[in-house]
C-alpha cells in the first residue's frame, strides 16, 4: 500500500481511538475535576456500559438497530444509577479524602470486574452494529459504523460543553470544583452535586463504551486500556479541563494509530509514556490545566 | 458492630465443653493409632488429588471453563469405571489468572499445601514456561494441554508432559503440504506477539518451504490488542493466504476488521481454531469468513464419520452436534483444544496403572511410566483419534483436522497422519535426573 492511502487509514483508525478515549477521559476528568476524587474503577463503568449493551441488545429482537439504540439509552442510565449508588454507598462515608477514595475506588474495580465475570461470563460477546455500511475506499475498506462513532463522540462532546458552560447545572458544578467551600456557602448542595457529577463521569464511559462495542466485543476484562489511556490523556490534558481533554485524546489517538501503523503499537506506548513522565516534569498542571491556586 | 444476637459468641452455641472434650480425645487417639493402620488406610481409599491449574480468569477464562467441564466429565467417568488404582480421583482447581507468575505460585501451592499427587491442565504457553520451573522443583509431574511446542523443545524439565495434545511444530508440519498445495503459495502470517505465536513464527517458513511455498511476511500483534485495522496495511499485496492464529478475547474483531478491510476481494484463509475457539462461528460479521479453511484438533461440529467413541465423548461432556453446550445453543465450546484434557487424564491414569502408583513417593515412578509409554489406541480414552507418544520428548503426536466453513459450519475435510507430523527429537529429558 502507498504511503497516502496508509497515512489515510492509519489517521482514521487514529480518529476513531481518538472519539471514544475523549468521551471516556472527559469523564475521569470531571470527577477529578469537580471532586478531586482518582477514580480507578472508571474503566469497570466503561465495561459495564458494554456488558450491559451485549445484554440489552440480545434481549430485543428485531433489527439490530433497535437493540442497539435502546442500549445507547438505557446501558448509560444503569451505570449511572450504579455509580450513584457507589457514591453514596463509599465515597461519601470516606468523606472524600484523596487517600481512601483511591483505595476504595481500586475495591470497586475488583468486585465490578469480578461480578461481571460470575454472571456475565469470560467470553468475548458481539453486538451487532446497527449498521453495517461498508465504505469502499479505492484503496481499501472501511467501516462506515467507525465513521459514525466519530460523529456520535463529536455530537456529545459538544453537548458536554454546553452543559457546562450554558446551562444553571454546568455553573453549579464550575462553582463547586472552583472552590468548594465558598460554593457550599452559597446554598450549593455540594453532596448532590458530587454524586450527580460522579454518575455523569460513568455515564460518559458507558456511552463510549456501547458505541465502541459493536467494533470491539464486550468482556469483563476491557476496562482496563481504556482506564490506562484516559489517565494519560487526563494527565496530559491537565486535570480536570474539558479542552485538554479532548485535544490530549485526539492527540494521543492520533499519534497511536500512526505510529503503530508505520513502526510499532509498542512504540506508540512508550511514546505517549514518555509524554506523560515529559508533561508531568515540565507542566505538572497539564497542557491546558491551571496551575494549582 | 454490637454482636446483639450472640451469632460470633461461641459460649452460646451448643458445642458444650464436655463434647469439645471428647471430640479432642477422639482426635488424639486417631492421631496416635499405630501409624501402619493409617497408612495402609490412606492407600486403599484416600482419593488420588489432580491439582488442575485452571485459567479461570484473565484471557483464558473461556478455555478454563472448558478445561474444567472436559476434565469433570473425564474425572467422572474414570471414577464411574472404578477410578485408578482402585482409588477415586479428585479435582483439586486453583485458578492462575493466565498468568505466568500465579502460575508458578499455583503449582508450588499445589505441591506444598494442597499436596496434590500431579499438576494437570495448563493450556496458555506462557503460563507452562512460567511454571514448568515450579514444577522441576517440587519434583511434581505436571502435564499440561497446551499444544505449544515448548514441552517437546526438551527445554523445560523431566516433570513435564504433554501426552493428549498434538504440539504446534507438528501441527505445522502435517498441514504445510495441504496449505501450498491447496490455498497457495505466497503466505502472510499473523501472530500473537508471545511463545505461542512464535511457534508458528518459527516453524511454518521452513515447513511451507519443504513444499515450495513461501512465508513473504510476518506480522505479530501483542495478545492483549483490541483493534487490528492498523496492522493490515502490512499484508503485501501479493498475498495468496493469509495465516492467521490469534488468540484471546478479542479474535472476533480481528476477524471482522479482516472483513471490512478486505470485502470479497480477500485472499484465501487458513486459520488456527485457537483464532474463533469458543466464539460462534455465525456471529455477526464472520460472514467473511464462509469458504475460509481452519486447522482443528478434534472438529467442533459433529462429522457424519464420527467414531462411537467420539460421540460418546461429545455426550459426556455435553456438547452438542454444533459444539455448543447443550442446552444453551450461545455457549460455544473449545472443541479444538479441550478433548486434550479428557485424553490425558486417561494417559495419567494409564502411566499411573503401570507405576503401581501408590503417592507422591512414587513421583519418580509415574515419570519413568509415563515415558514408557509408546502409543495410545483410539477409543472412548482416546476420541480424537490414535496417538503415538515419544518418551525422550514427552510429547504425542496424532491426527490433525482441516475444516472447511460451509454454510455456517465447519466440515472437515481433510485429516492428516501421524506419519505427517514426526520430526527429529531436538533433545532427550530421560537423560535428566529425577
Amino acid at each position: 500500500m502507498h504511503f497516502g492511502p496508509h497515512l489515510l487509514l492509519a489517521a482514521l483508525e487514529g480518529l476513531v481511538t481518538s472519539a471514544v478515549l475523549a468521551l471516556t477521559a472527559l469523564g475521569l476528568s470531571l470527577v477529578f475535576g469537580v471532586m478531586r476524587i482518582v477514580n480507578v474503577a472508571h474503566g469497570e463503568f466503561f465495561m459495564l456500559g458494554a456488558v450491559l449493551a451485549w445484554a440489552i441488545s440480545t434481549a430485543i429482537s428485531g433489527h439490530p438497530a433497535i437493540g442497539f439504540a435502546t442500549a445507547l439509552v438505557i446501558a448509560p442510565l444503569l451505570v449511572g444509577l450504579v455509580a450513584f449508588l457507589a457514591e453514596w454507598l463509599v465515597l461519601r462515608r470516606l468523606n472524600y479524602n484523596p487517600e481512601s477514595t483511591i483505595v476504595a475506588t481500586i475495591g470497586m474495580l475488583y468486585i465490578i470486574q469480578q461480578l461481571a465475570l460470575t454472571f456475565y461470563g469470560p467470553e468475548a460477546r458481539p453486538v451487532e452494529p446497527p449498521f453495517s455500511y461498508r465504505i469502499l475506499l479505492p484503496w481499501f475498506g472501511y467501516s462506515g459504523y467507525k465513521l459514525s462513532v466519530v460523529a456520535a463522540s463529536a455530537i456529545l462532546l459538544l453537548i458536554t460543553w454546553l452543559v457546562l458552560t450554558r446551562t444553571k447545572i454546568g455553573l453549579i458544578m464550575r462553582a463547586t470544583q472552583y472552590d468548594r467551600e465558598t460554593a457550599q456557602a452559597f446554598g450549593i448542595p455540594v453532596e448532590r452535586v458530587y454524586a450527580g457529577v460522579f454518575a455523569i463521569g460513568a455515564m460518559l464511559a458507558a456511552i463510549a463504551a456501547v458505541l465502541i462495542v459493536p467494533i470491539s466485543q464486550a468482556h469483563y476484562l476491557m476496562g482496563q486500556d481504556p482506564l490506562l489511556l484516559s489517565f494519560i490523556v487526563v494527565i496530559i490534558g491537565g486535570l480536570g479541563s474539558l479542552r485538554g481533554t479532548v485535544v490530549a485524546a485526539v492527540l494521543i489517538g492520533l499519534s497511536d494509530g500512526i505510529i503503530s501503523m508505520f513502526f510499532s503499537p509498542t512504540l506508540a506506548k512508550i511514546i505517549a509514556t514518555l509524554v506523560v513522565a515529559m508533561v508531568l516534569v515540565f507542566r505538572p498542571q497539564g497542557l491546558f490545566g491551571t496551575a494549582p491556586r | 458492630m454490637a454482636d446483639k444476637n450472640g451469632f460470633f459468641d461461641l459460649s452460646k452455641k451448643s458445642l458444650s465443653r464436655r463434647t469439645a472434650l471428647k471430640g479432642m480425645a477422639a482426635g488424639a487417639g486417631l492421631a496416635l493409632a499405630p501409624g501402619f493402620v493409617r497408612y495402609s488406610q490412606a492407600q486403599s481409599s484416600a482419593p488420588i488429588k489432580i491439582g488442575f491449574q485452571s485459567h479461570r480468569t484473565g484471557i483464558g477464562a473461556a478455555y478454563g471453563r472448558w478445561y474444567e467441564k472436559t476434565s469433570a466429565a473425564a474425572v467422572k467417568a474414570i471414577n464411574d469405571a472404578g477410578g485408578i488404582n482402585g482409588r477415586k480421583v479428585e479435582l483439586v482447581i486453583e485458578d492462575d489468572g493466565t498468568d505466568p507468575a500465579r502460575g508458578a505460585e499455583v503449582v508450588n501451592k499445589f505441591a506444598k499445601q494442597h499436596k496434590t499427587d500431579i499438576v494437570f491442565g495448563t493450556l496458555f504457553s506462557h503460563v507452562v514456561i512460567g511454571s514448568a520451573p515450579a514444577a522441576g522443583e517440587n519434583k511434581i509431574p505436571y502435564f499440561v494441554v497446551s499444544e505449544g511446542h515448548h514441552v517437546a523443545s526438551t527445554k523445560l524439565n523431566r516433570y513435564v508432559f504433554q501426552p493428549g495434545i498434538t504440539d504446534v511444530k507438528s501441527q505445522i508440519q502435517s498441514m504445510a503440504p495441504w496449505i501450498a498445495a491447496n490455498a497457495g503459495k505466497k503466505v502472510t502470517q499473523i501472530f500473537p506477539d508471545f511463545a505461542f505465536g512464535y511457534d508458528h513464527r518459527d516453524y511454518l517458513p521452513p515447513a511451507l518451504k519443504a513444499q515450495g511455498a513461501n512465508v513473504i511476511a510476518q506480522i505479530a500483534i501483542p495478545p492483549t490488542e483490541s483493534s487490528f485495522t492498523k496492522y493490515f496495511p502490512q499484508i503485501p499485496a501479493e498475498t495468496e493466504v493469509i495465516y492467521h492464529v490469534m488468540v484471546g478475547p478479542a479474535v472476533l474483531t480481528f476477524v471482522k476488521e479482516l472483513g471490512e478491510f478486505y470485502g470479497s476481494q480477500r485472499p484465501q484463509l487458513f486459520g488456527f481454531m485457537d483464532s474463533l475457539e469458543a466464539v460462534d462461528i455465525n456471529s455477526p460479521g464472520l460472514e467473511f469468513l464462509d469458504g475460509s479453511h481452519f486447522w482443528e484438533g478434534s472438529p467442533r461440529y459433529a462429522q457424519p464419520d464420527d467414531s462411537a467413541a467420539q460421540k460418546a465423548y461429545r455426550a459426556a461432556v455435553g456438547i452438542d452436534d454444533n459444539g455448543a453446550a447443550v442446552g444453551d445453543p450461545k455457549d460455544i465450546s473449545t472443541a479444538s483444544h479441550m478433548f486434550g484434557c479428557w485424553e490425558t487424564l486417561y494417559v495419567v491414569k494409564k502411566a499411573m496403572e503401570d507405576a503401581g502408583y501408590k503417592g507422591p513417593e512414587d513421583r519418580a515412578k509415574l515419570v519413568e511410566a509415563t515415558e514408557a509409554l509408546k502409543e495410545f489406541a483410539e477409543g472412548p480414552e482416546h476420541p480424537q483419534g490414535p496417538k503415538t507418544f515419544n518418551g525422550k520428548i514427552h510429547q504425542c503426536f496424532g491426527i490433525q483436522n482441516i475444516s472447511k466453513v460451509e454454510g455456517g459450519k465447519l466440515k472437515v475435510v481433510h485429516k492428516t497422519k501421524i506419519e505427517d507430523g514426526l520430526y527429529e527429537p531436538e533433545g532427550d529429558y530421560t537423560t535428566q535426573a529425577l
